[in-house]
């Protein structure tokens, strides 16, 4: 499994214009509601956690048609089944090769958005407490997802209808989180759903893939 | 060819639907150390889907498909570990380097050495099934699942190709193959779907 995370990392680094593409993404998409709404500090810090963790949401979405498009399309995606890892290790080696090139990076560059959103600074620790199992739900249900949809036609379109909705109750306790005044029991709800997730999406996706080869 | 020995590979009465399609009813053959099947047929016969319901990729509706008396498709990541895969797409990625595909001495093999270093995008067609082929020389497996593993070669290198299977069966490896070419090997069963 570690060799095939390795070779997702290089692969992405080798396409790492993909990887630029959801930070831009993230990033404008985040710089349009100051825009929109004004630059008064007020508005902007009582939105800013919400806008980063869907702007988030959003940006991490992307690569996700080509996590397992490109393996099925040019027969990668036999050999990884064949590699004699379970299909379900396939499927979290690939969502953890998703966090890691997409989550963790999206991460890091939410902290300086939220203070340029206003977000209030000792609150932005909290948001990256928020965000950090946040982008791991979104990268394993974006893999599930990912894996259900393969070889459909629109896959790109269904991926986020699936995906988005599932997404919904981790957006609640994220953003709630933040501005709440007791933020430990969203906090104890992003975790618990992360427990659940993390055997659940690759077993989930793994039997998606293997009917996907078939 | 008549095996005179017990057959490691025992595939009895095999059917293979692909989607809503019966391409494959009682297939049956059985294929022991050293041994070569070749699988012959029209396009659209069911040599792929015979492969990849070999391979365990998809499932059998019907027949016995046995590994040393055991059914070979129990334990799917177990049967995996014994198949090296050449499926008819190359499963080449073109932003790695044909040294990161496979390890070099693959690479020599099947005549790739001088090309380790390039990027496999810039591979010609033969030499991404080329860089595919070593990929099975380097799995080590005991059997080799091969569709046709000659498409895009050249006559020298389906010549190595050849040697290559014969080296593999000579160390006791088995291979089930289709193609529409005839290759030189000696002594191969030839199924015909």
């Amino acid at each position: 499994m570690r060799r095939l995370i390795l070779r997702e990392l290089r692969l992405s680094l080798r396409h790492a214009a993909d990887t630029a593409a959801s930070l831009l993404f993230f990033v404008i998409a985040g710089t349009l509601f100051p825009f929109a709404l004004g630059p008064g500090p007020t508005t902007l810090s009582a939105i800013a956690a919400g806008v980063v963790w869907v702007c988030a949401l959003l940006a991490a979405l992307l690569p996700l048609d080509r996590l397992f498009g490109a393996d099925f399309e040019d027969g990668t995606l036999d050999l990884l089944l064949l590699s004699g890892l379970p299909a379900y290790g396939v499927a979290f080696a690939k969502t953890a090769a998703h966090w890691l090139t997409t989550g963790l990076p999206l991460l890091v560059i939410s902290a300086p958005l939220a203070v340029m959103l206003r977000l209030p600074a000792e609150r932005v620790p909290l948001l990256l407490m928020t965000l950090a199992p946040g982008t791991m739900l979104l990268s394993l249900l974006g893999t599930l997802a990912a894996a259900i949809t393969l070889g459909a036609r629109r896959a790109a379109v269904l991926m986020p209808l699936i995906t988005l909705p599932l997404m919904i109750p981790t957006l609640i306790f994220g953003a709630a989180a933040v501005s709440a005044p007791h933020p430990a029991a969203s906090l104890y709800m992003l975790a618990a759903m992360l427990a659940a997730a993390l055997p659940l999406a690759p077993l989930g996706a793994g039997a998606a893939l293997r009917a996907a080869a078939e | 060819m008549p095996q005179d020995f017990a057959p490691l590979l025992e595939a009895t009465n095999l059917s293979v639907f692909r989607g809503e399609r019966l391409v494959l009813s009682n297939v049956s053959f059985g294929l022991g150390e050293g041994g070569i099947v070749v699988l012959r047929g029209a396009n659209g016969a069911g040599k792929s889907s015979l492969l990849r319901a070999l391979a365990g990729l998809t499932p059998l509706a019907a027949g016995t498909l046995r590994w040393a008396g055991d059914d070979a498709l129990e334990d799917f990541c177990t049967h995996a570990k014994r198949i090296a895969w050449l499926g008819h797409l190359d499963a080449v990625k073109p932003a790695l380097s044909a040294a990161e595909h496979v390890p070099k001495a693959a690479l020599a093999a099947v005549g790739l050495a001088a090309y380790a270093d390039l990027p496999a995008r810039l591979l010609s067609a033969g030499q991404k099934r080329r860089l595919a082929i070593a990929r099975v020389v380097a799995a080590g497996a005991r059997l080799w699942l091969l569709d046709e593993p000659t498409t895009g070669l050249d006559a020298d290198s389906v010549a190595r190709f050849c040697a290559l299977c014969e080296a593999h069966r000579d160390q006791g490896g088995m291979i089930i193959a289709s193609t529409h070419m005839p290759l030189a090997l000696r002594e191969t069963q030839v199924l015909s779907l």
